[in-house]
């Protein structure tokens, strides 16, 4: 017995760092309406600055106002990132957001390493706190007590704050109606400022207070912010008492979930999430949002497929593409390869996004579920290739059932952060389960069979593919379930007045672009010969989604531009630096800022100045599968 | 010159909605902006207070031009907002929501407390810790006009007071409007009720498909029926 008490005292003292970021995340959500990605980041380098703090200063002072002093220069830095950064976003739409703040969160994985190194720290003890307490013969650290203290007083904190003070009065009220409130004479800018700074240093101050239990290191951003999607979906956003209970409910059942399912504890909290989202799917203490129009993009040219012209143009560029293998070397062929999956991955999201209105940050699952299920088909089964390639996708085609079936459930940021929250569980999953996947170590050996191995061979197989794959999802878009599907983006309620079955419509999309991710994922896993949890994992995502932005997200096939650019970029860079997050985080953060059109958007929309007279239209010029090299 | 409005153009997206808008209102006058639905008075309203993005044209209030300044800035300067669809924030109680429009006392303005107010308004003397969603309409129409109040405005742009409220409570919004006037206070009312208007306005004009084609007395408006029938009638 004493045992559980002791597995729940754990899990209250882990839920106060927990609350501590979600209520940051949280408020500023409630501001500002951005998802701040960089959160995890912010708590990342409270982390650290407060190891550095802790080692200089000395005494219990020390310890205590390193703590405290780390979090304010967070806060510090946040408001920097507010003014010059965020400011210039605010009314661009909140994909851009997530992922400017995205860009922020590479680049500082990167920093942090260049800064503090790529070495775990383990930081001081708390002075005061350091010893443990018996409790029936089972050992209960002292810090952990005050961690389960603290969360309630910072809860009470921010109460007070919120409901006493002029502040919290004009908080609240721009939670729910901004503009009024600068109607009313108050200077949002620094509302939001203000804001974002105490939401900065409440993440911050969660790090901090975690190093005398937890070493620090550079992947600490992206597993809090996992968890802390996963507490705010389930508390609500914008609600603190939400964040508060959610973060106890999650800290619970983690700790408790290891005792019942040891590897995959992660399992647990999905279901209680996946629970929480059927019955109240604005979380436990949220308030269902009113459904806005949105638009995937900044403006929107009406779509209309290509005509005869520009499919010989295509065509043309297919053909040039396919004579590659004539001239170019193994290597060339290769990385051509790689490029026509990667135009498969982002076709499929583009689909899902700009077609669907559905940003999912957690596409990479269904890509990397594709790989899988072709490394199990091959090594475990013994298939044949041909066998496999058909039967792989489907791993991703059944993932995208499950989880689609949650996720079109939520809109907006929601299903962005409900998507990444899947995504992270399938890659635990993947590196925990070691038995089945080899974790870490993946699964090796999956070499194509004869006909495909060689790079020519292989190349024309993901060139083949890869046009397939465009050409098909480019017939949806301009077919009676394109049609449905458009109308449910952009308004659902004027769809569902006309007998849309909304949401059948939106999984049937989820599942078309999960499953072809899955192809492409499937692809890869030939290439490569083998399988890793990364193939899942968020950056792949990620990739994805600065693919689909970079071509353009409200052009048809403004996607398979992006790709080839984006990907011959990538494998430039990589060989390129050692600071591959840093230049990718700083590029994705300059794409938003500087061409929120993307490539091919841009271009448009320089043919249609250029032909001012002519009705509106949008001349895609072509969609080549050039090679890169 | 309190208020005077020159060559306002303003566009939504492509859409060009107001044309070449120009009015005055005098110190301490009541002015009606007489118009049908969409005839672009609620947009005049936002422009001018700088809630609407594209907009050209002057804006002087008091004196100062004010068309380049944010919206925080414009309503520091004294001149109110009451926004048709009222705002109120539901979730806030009836002092909170009069503490968000609270700003410092003006010299050239009224002052407002929210005793004041509460006298103005009698039922939200009765309810200040109800949170503003529970309310009826009429109660949010007077605590949105009692809100701006508290920003000590010397000009008040109200819209369609009147909009959806029973006789009864229309009968106090008059009282409350023609008190204002009694304080001090500037206005500009945006109606579609002529009767309304002719109970609390020295001036009027009529707004059309975006452009003002009258501007006059009321008495210069009750001469000329043809003008009243042709834009204003149903």
């Amino acid at each position: 017995m004493a045992f559980y008490v002791v597995q729940f005292l754990t899990g209250l003292a882990s839920a106060a760092s927990l609350f501590l970021v979600a209520s940051g995340l949280s408020i500023i959500f409630g501001v500002t309406r951005i998802v701040n990605f960089a959160h995890g980041a912010f708590y990342m380098i409270g982390a650290y600055i407060a190891f550095t703090l802790t080692e200089r200063l000395s005494g219990a002072f020390g310890f205590w106002g390193g703590i405290v002093l780390a979090a304010l220069a967070v806060a510090l830095i946040g408001v920097i990132v507010e003014m010059v950064l965020l400011r210039r976003i605010y009314h661009a739409p909140e994909l851009f957001q997530l992922l400017a703040t995205f860009g922020l969160t590479l680049m500082v994985e990167d920093l942090v390493v260049l800064i503090w190194g790529p070495d775990d720290l383990v930081g001081r003890r708390a002075p005061g706190f350091k010893g443990a307490i018996d409790f029936f013969g089972q050992n209960i650290p002292s810090y952990d007590l005050f961690l389960i203290v603290l969360g309630p007083v910072v809860l009470g904190i921010l109460w007070l704050l919120f409901q006493r003070t002029r502040w919290g009065v004009l908080v609240r009220a721009a939670t729910q109606d901004r503009d009024m409130v600068a109607a009313l004479g108050v200077n949002q800018k620094w509302l939001f400022t203000s804001v974002f700074a105490v939401g900065v240093f409440l993440a911050a101050l969660g790090g901090a207070l975690q190093i005398p239990r937890d070493a620090v290191h550079h992947a600490m951003d992206l597993r809090i912010i996992v968890e802390v999607f996963v507490v705010v979906v389930i508390g609500g956003l914008g609600s603190i008492i939400g964040a508060f209970v959610a973060a106890v409910l999650v800290s619970e059942l983690n700790a408790f979930g290891i005792l019942i399912f040891p590897k995959i504890s992660i399992i647990l909290v999905f279901l209680v999430m996946a629970a929480v989202l059927i019955v109240r799917p604005w979380g436990l203490f949220g308030k269902p949002e009113a459904p806005a129009r949105k638009t995937p993009g900044l403006t929107v040219n009406p779509w209309r497929p290509l005509t005869s012209n520009e499919r010989l143009a295509a065509l043309a560029a297919l053909v040039i593409a396919a004579t590659l293998p004539l001239f170019a070397g193994n290597y060339a062929l290769t990385v051509g390869s790689e490029i026509a999956i990667f135009v498969i991955f982002a076709v499929s999201l583009h689909f899902l996004m700009s077609v669907g209105g559905l940003a999912s940050f957690g596409h990479a699952a269904y890509f990397g579920l594709g790989a899988y299920g072709v490394a199990f088909l091959a090594k475990m089964a013994g298939l044949p290739m041909i066998v496999c390639l058909l039967l792989g996708p489907l791993l991703g085609c059944m993932g995208a059932a499950v989880f689609g079936f949650f996720a079109v459930q939520l809109s907006g940021v929601y299903f962005a952060m409900l998507t990444l929250a899947f995504a992270q569980i399938v890659w635990s999953i993947a590196f925990q389960w070691v038995s089945v996947t080899g974790g870490d170590n993946g699964i090796l050996g999956v070499w194509p069979e004869k006909w495909a191995a060689s790079p020519s061979h292989f190349y024309w197989l993901a060139l083949g593919v890869a046009a397939l794959v465009t050409i098909a999802l480019r017939a949806m878009v301009f077919s009676p379930f394109g049609y449905a599907l458009r109308a449910t983006r952009d308004s659902l309620l004027r769809s569902e007045a006309i007998g849309i079955n909304a949401k059948r419509i939106q999984w049937t999309a989820f599942v078309i672009a999960g499953t072809t991710a899955g192809i492409g994922g499937a692809l890869f896993a030939y290439l490569k010969g083998s399988v890793f949890p990364d193939n899942l994992g968020i950056s792949l995502s990620v990739d994805a989604l600065v693919m689909v932005l970079l071509g353009g997200v409200e052009t048809v096939s403004g996607a398979v531009i992006g790709a080839i650019v984006y990907k011959a970029l990538n494998i430039w860079l990589v060989s390129q630096t050692d600071l591959s997050k840093l230049v990718l985080g700083g590029f994705i953060v300059l794409i938003v800022v500087v061409f929120p059109k993307g490539i091919v958007g841009m271009l448009e929309t320089l043919a249609q100045r250029r032909r001012k007279s002519s009705p509106p239209g949008s001349p895609l010029l072509a969609k080549p599968i050039e090679s890169a090299e | 010159m309190k208020l005077a409005v020159q060559d306002l153009n303003s566009h939504y997206g492509p859409a060009h909605i107001l044309f070449d808008i120009g009015f005055e209102v005098g110190e301490g006058e009541v002015v009606a902006l007489l118009g049908r639905n969409g005839a672009g008075k609620s947009t005049t309203f936002r422009s001018i207070v700088g809630l609407v993005a594209q907009r050209s044209g002057r804006i002087v209030f008091e004196g100062k031009d004010v068309s380049l300044r944010p919206t925080h800035e414009i309503v520091r300067e004294g001149l109110g907002y009451v926004p048709e669809e009222r705002r109120i924030f539901t979730d806030l109680t009836v002092e909170e929501n009069l503490e968000v429009g609270r700003q410092p006392k003006r010299p050239n303005a009224p002052h407002w407390t929210r005793e004041k107010l509460f006298a103005l308004f009698p039922n939200l003397g009765e309810m200040k810790n109800r949170p503003g969603g529970r309310m009826s309409g009429g109660e949010q129409q007077m605590l949105t006009i009692a809100r701006t109040l508290m920003g000590n405005p010397s000009l008040v742009l109200l819209d369609e007071p009147s909009e959806g409220l029973s006789p009864k409570i229309v009968e106090q919004m008059v009282d409350a409007i023609l008190t204002m006037k009694k304080e001090g206070v500037s206005i500009v009312v945006s109606e579609q009720n002529l009767h309304f208007a002719r109970l609390i306005s020295d001036r009027a004009y009529i707004i059309e498909r975006g452009r003002i084609c009258f501007g006059g007395t009321m008495a210069e408006l009750d001469a000329r029926p043809d003008i009243r029938d042709a834009h204003l009638s149903l």
